[in-house]
């Protein structure tokens, strides 16, 4: 046992310097040449940063982690658009490129390679990533640098709150809360409901509190509140114990791979109640890890495949021939994001980072699909959230909710 | 007294499935006084194996007796084979060298693997989560009142599975010469060369045995928690890991009474006050473990020849 003492703090120093190493070298070239070769067949596909005929934008996306299906998605819409901008001749000319880097679902690995992006490439902006942990370690150096970044999908009000250089085309976690108690309270007239929280999220943390304050002030009641960690796979005890409190509704507003295994644990446990939950959800995956058991849910999200505008429906079906996929509202956002940014390269009068985020700032009733993009003063975009219905191994529209 | 009880059954089913791993990390322990850091991904391997048999042997056999052997019988001796192979390339060239160059070799394969099976390409799962067929079809096996306690067939099978497992494994320690060959590689494994032992055989077959058992403790956790990824190893081997130094490293029976306890605390802390204080009580739990019994509650603390 003496022996084993200096053996094992060898280890965990070796483990420790092991995860610090790593961020460095791994999400380099593989992700980025990929994705820009992938991002168009032309002359721009994998080029350098900087030349004088390309503009060079940078993403940082969950291609690996927990959260993979997310940034993949993401990354998926980002091209698309990026690929129709330049078909239709680029930016005054110039073609636009992505160099794309991978943050494993880490804060510490986001920060790191939007260090890379601002550093290295020098590329003139930043979009990404969905989860908000993961974007608001983005957004530090991002403002830092004087380089504009826009989150597709990070929901959490702090992000933008960076500075002035952070923009977003989603709507802030405040809303998805009052949007789901709404719900709760007035569509399923539920008056107990038990919350479920991921405690090693932001975000989760974030709509629980809003979810819990909003529902509580509608007239509701929320019988207990218990949490997990993101990665857990057995949640019974938790379960267990919101059973004893006996709700009519179970607020979960986690990701989906954690909320599908909690769903079929919640029916195992005897919790018939249906789940609740924010976009965080929004992945084809849910439909398998959850199976029967996640039927008959509900969660808050951007945008609906369903909605019948022809933009809508156009996107859809480009991006099927693409991926082969229904694109997801992160894939949708993502789009809009790069939409965003590609009509604002157009308006800026330079390339320089003020320039380029005065033009952000005076996006204003962009057509997007997921929702119309106005940026307020706070650099939020405003606008409404769709609630789905979990049902036959796809989403179901429900309603919309305005702010 | 009810919720009582169904932290009972949920933690002892987690617990021995902590258990089986937990007894590869202190067979490979006891035979190379090496900690095997990559053994909760090569569980995660063979997780992986039984996923894709359980694919290819289609949704009707799946539930059939045969079904669930064949998902078993085919992670395990693959995990076996796998873990031998393992042994034979990363660890066995390094065995005259100092202690510290195996165990970093044992680091980088775990990272290796977890890290590697996130890739998307050829046989590679991809990095996001999927649902782990369901192999048994999960039905009450025991209900208690309205639903307050309720005993799944799966935690019944699981908890037949590891504990014939864990009996196969004592007789195999302690009746067999192969048993005997391994404890005496485990006492001093020069003296035991000199004694006419193969201790490169020996050593193999613990890896063999060890990934073995691994697999199907992970296809336990993976009928549990229904789903299966890339960085399932991780989190599950240091569970296991944390339960072998509580039960005394080395120590066969003491990593099964150390993981049942982990496991029972682990579910109790989560039912009773908040899961963000899972791991710290855990860890918490081996720190004053170690600081009363240093050598961990079965160990031994030996003194050191020079």
């Amino acid at each position: 046992m003496r022996r084993l003492a200096p053996m094992l703090l060898a280890a965990l120093a070796v483990m420790a310097a092991a995860c610090e190493k790593k961020t460095q070298p791994t999400p380099s070239g593989e992700a980025g040449t990929q994705a820009a070769q992938g991002q168009s067949g032309s002359a721009a596909s994998g080029t350098p940063p900087a030349s004088s005929d390309t503009i060079l934008l940078g993403q940082v996306g969950a291609l690996t982690g927990g959260q993979a299906t997310f940034g993949i998605s993401t990354r998926n819409g980002i091209e698309l658009a990026l690929k129709e901008a330049n078909a239709a001749g680029g930016v005054n000319g110039k073609k636009l490129a992505i160099r794309v880097y991978d943050n494993q679902s880490k804060p510490e690995e986001a920060a790191q390679a939007a260090t890379r992006l601002i550093t290295q490439d020098k590329v003139v902006l930043i979009l990404g990533d969905v989860a908000s942990s993961n974007s608001l370690a983005m957004a530090e150096k991002a403002q830092a640098a004087g380089v504009p970044m826009i989150t597709p999908s990070s929901t959490n009000t702090t992000v933008t709150e960076k500075g002035d250089y952070i923009f977003r085309v989603c709507f802030i976690d405040p809303f998805q809360g009052f949007v789901m108690a709404k719900f709760a309270r007035e569509d399923l007239k539920l008056s107990k409901v038990a919350v479920l929280q991921d405690n090693k999220s932001a975000y989760s943390i974030d709509l629980s509190g809003v979810f819990t304050r909003k529902f509580t002030e509608m007239g509701g009641k929320v019988v207990t509140t218990e949490s997990y960690s993101q990665g857990d796979t057995d949640y019974r005890a938790q379960l267990t114990a919101i059973k004893k409190t006996q709700p009519d509704g179970i607020y979960v507003p986690g990701y989906y791979s954690e909320v599908g295994v909690i769903a079929r644990q919640a029916r195992e446990v005897g919790l018939k109640v249906p789940l609740m939950g924010g976009d965080g959800w929004d992945s084809e995956k849910l439909f398998e890890l959850g199976g029967s058991a996640i039927e008959g849910s509900y969660f808050s999200n951007h945008y609906s495949p369903d909605n019948p505008d022809p933009r809508v429906q156009k996107f859809i079906a480009d991006y099927k021939a693409a991926y082969g996929a229904v694109p997801d509202a992160l894939a949708a956002l993502g789009y809009d994001a790069a939409r965003v940014a590609v009509e604002s390269l157009k308006r800026a009068k330079d390339l320089s980072g003020p320039s380029v985020r005065d033009a952000i700032a005076q996006t204003k009733d962009f057509p997007g699909v997921a929702g119309t993009v106005t940026l307020d003063d706070k650099r939020n975009a405003v606008k409404s959230a769709v609630v789905l219905k979990v049902g036959d191994g796809k989403t179901q529209y429900v309603t919309t909710i305005s702010p | 007294m009810a919720q009582l009880l169904q932290h009972l059954i949920n933690g002892l089913a987690a617990g021995t499935i902590y258990a089986l791993v937990a007894l590869g990390y202190t067979m490979v322990y006891g035979v190379l006084k090496l900690i095997n850091f990559a053994h909760g991904d090569v569980m995660m391997v063979g997780v992986y194996m039984g996923y894709a048999t359980a694919f290819a042997i289609g949704r009707e056999a799946r539930g059939s007796f045969l079904g669930i052997a064949a998902v078993f019988a085919v992670a395990m001796l693959g995990c076996a084979l796998f873990g031998f192979l393992i042994e034979r390339f990363a660890y066995r060239p390094l065995r005259e060298k100092p202690r510290l160059t195996a165990l970093i070799t044992a680091i980088g394969i775990s990272f290796a693997l977890s890290y590697g099976f996130q890739l998307d390409i050829g046989f590679l799962p991809g990095a996001s989560p999927r649902a782990f067929p369901e192999i048994i079809e999960p039905t009450e096996w025991l209900i208690i009142g309205d639903r307050d306690v309720v005993v799944w067939n799966w935690q019944v099978i699981s908890f037949l599975i590891a504990v014939g497992l864990m009996v196969g494994l004592q007789y195999l320690v302690f009746g067999t010469r192969f048993g005997r060959a391994m404890r005496a590689v485990s006492w001093d494994h020069r003296v035991a060369a000199l004694m006419g032992i193969p201790t490169d055989r020996v050593i193999a077959l613990t890896f063999m045995l060890s990934s073995g058992l691994a697999a199907g403790a992970g296809l336990l956790y993976a009928i549990k928690d229904t789903s299966v990824s890339p960085l399932m190893g991780l989190y599950v081997g240091l569970k296991a890991f944390v339960a072998a130094v509580i039960g005394g490293i080395g120590h066969v029976p003491g990593a099964v009474v150390g993981a049942l306890v982990l496991g029972l605390v682990e579910e109790f802390v989560v039912g009773y006050a908040a899961s963000t204080w899972r791991d710290a009580v855990a860890f918490g739990f081996l720190i004053l473990v170690l600081l009363v019994k240093p050598g961990g509650l079965f160990g031994r603390v030996a003194a050191e020849k020079v």
